[in-house]
């Protein structure tokens, strides 16, 4: 569990990246920071391995205060993936994957056999253990990334846009990876993105952040699509709703009782049960005829 | 041809006098320039402080150094050692700029990453910022050394100048054969230097070479 207890953080040009932010981020779930560039949601994350100390307030991980924690210690014990991998492009591969276990003393061999091991978890295969980092695709990269910040079984795991700089194909494919993962691992994630579909996709909790680190509103996905709390969180959601949104097909043949929905590309997503031809419940509104759900977001990506 | 073979062994001792005088100042050079470039690199002051000092010292005419130095030093005229200090300074000069931007050639986010997986920040530098500055490092270094197993001739004016002197002998003697084989074997010595650079950056820099293999070809599990 970690919590941020009224935190705020002023940079040294005078920015106040996050001002007087409170959060409880359960442990084993994972919880997405997401908000537009320059929210401050990066600056939430660093603070929980100390990469940043707020100016004021201060952060807990299961009840003890981390300002009293060394930093590299700290840092060692927490798993970090970033953005374009982050890898050393000097080591090999398996030198990266055991890169905090090799600086925390573990015999190599021992080390190397925890990475082959991390490599086959991520789903990647052993032979690339002997490349350099620029070897690999961008999918491979960000795999040997997550599989570095696995290396020392961390209990969190920080992820700071990690998927951020691959196309939309391998994207698609490392966060159904990272959904798998998380299923058997059972990490405390803390995962920053500016994607809401990603958000929905991979949080248990997501936390809706503007500028400073004002949380707009926090929850469940489901939560915040079926009640944006205000008109900010309802156009952020709202961008992608095209999307989202199941309508009847009309140019289907609909004499029958079945209604064909299909989603904002137009591809069928499921049938309903509509005797005479009337959506169950259905008004006049636009609205009441969209159905907004988070698996089918699971099926689109 | 006749005449190298007559005076082989004044040659061959000169060649070695010239590989052991230009060694010290490049390895000492480059052995000063890690601190210094780290430093300029680290500090806006001290880099713009540095790279002042070090462009005044490159402006002194190197006759002139060596024949100050003996008494900056204490030293005899003749004493090897002024050639040395004076090719150290060079070397220093030539390179502190190129060390600081071997550091500044580090990658922003390798830094940042290897702050957040917890290095520490002497293993940091050892372990990646230097390595990874290695290949500008190794660039300036070549620099360095084929001009200072060029510059070292000019301290055969001052009487240790190593196969120099077969410059200043063939022109005192009008025998233009003795300066051609003065040059060849200063070239020789400078070409084998740089050679033993490039190949000891191979050895300690194998990422640096490898040439990028499609990565289509290294595919698994489908996309990824």
């Amino acid at each position: 569990m970690i919590e941020f207890h009224g935190v705020s953080k002023r940079f040294a040009d005078g920015t106040l990246a996050v001002d007087d932010f409170s959060l409880l981020i359960p442990s084993r779930k994972t919880t997405v920071l997401v908000g537009s560039s320059g929210c401050g949601k990066t600056t939430l994350l660093r603070m929980i391995n100390r990469m940043v100390d707020p100016t004021s307030g201060y952060v807990d991980i299961d009840g003890d205060g981390i300002a009293a924690m060394p930093p590299v210690s700290l840092r060692r014990s927490i798993g970090y993936v970033m953005q374009n991998s982050g890898l050393l492009p000097h080591r090999k591969v398996i030198d990266n994957v055991a890169t905090v276990p090799l600086l925390t003393g573990v015999p190599k061999k021992e080390a190397h056999a925890r990475a082959l091991e991390l490599l086959d978890t991520v789903g990647l295969d052993r032979s690339l253990a002997d490349r350099y980092p620029s070897q690999l695709s961008g999918g491979q990269q960000q795999r040997v990334g997550v599989a570095r910040g696995l290396a020392v079984n961390p209990n969190i795991l920080l992820m700071d846009e990690p998927f951020g700089a691959v196309d939309p194909i391998v994207r698609a494919d490392l966060q159904h990876e990272l959904i798998r993962l998380q299923r058997d691992l059972d990490k405390t994630v803390v995962f920053v993105t500016h994607d809401i579909d990603e958000a929905f996709l991979l949080g248990d909790q997501v936390v809706i952040l503007q500028v400073g680190a004002h949380i707009e509103q926090q929850g469940a996905p489901s939560d915040i699509l079926a009640n944006p709390a205000n008109e900010f969180v309802a156009d952020f959601v709202g961008s992608a709703r095209g999307k989202r949104r199941l309508m009847v097909d009309e140019t289907a043949d609909s004499r029958g009782d079945d209604l064909v929905l299909i989603d904002g590309a137009g591809y069928p997503a499921g049938v309903v049960d509509a005797p005479g031809g009337v959506l169950p419940g259905a008004g006049s509104s636009p609205k009441s005829r969209s159905i907004s759900n988070k698996t089918d977001q699971a099926g689109d990506a | 041809m006749q005449w190298l073979w007559e005076n082989r062994d004044l040659v061959f001792g000169l060649s070695l006098e010239h590989v052991r005088l230009s060694v010290i100042p490049i390895i000492g050079g480059f052995i000063a320039c890690i601190p210094l470039g780290w430093l300029a690199n680290r500090f806006r002051m001290t880099r713009a402080i540095q790279l002042t000092i070090f462009g005044i010292l490159f402006t002194i005419p190197s006759l002139a150094l060596f024949v100050t130095l003996p008494s900056v030093l204490g030293t005899k005229i003749l004493n090897p050692i002024n050639v040395v200090v004076a090719l150290t300074i060079y070397a220093i000069a030539i390179m502190v700029r190129g060390a600081a931007d071997a550091f500044a050639s580090v990658p922003r986010d390798v830094i940042e990453s290897a702050n957040a997986v917890g290095f520490s920040s002497a293993s940091r530098f050892w372990t990646v910022e230097f390595p990874l500055a290695g290949p500008v490092l190794l660039a300036n270094l070549r620099v360095v050394s084929v001009t200072t197993v060029s510059l070292l001739s000019v301290g055969a004016l001052v009487g240790n100048g190593a196969l120099g002197y077969l410059f200043i002998n063939g022109y005192q003697r009008d025998f233009p054969t003795e300066i051609m084989i003065g040059i060849v074997f200063t070239l020789v010595i400078a070409v084998v230097f740089d050679q033993i650079l490039v190949l000891i950056g191979r050895i300690l820099m194998p990422w640096a070479r490898r040439p990028r293999r499609s990565p289509r070809a290294l595919m698994v599990r489908g996309a990824a």
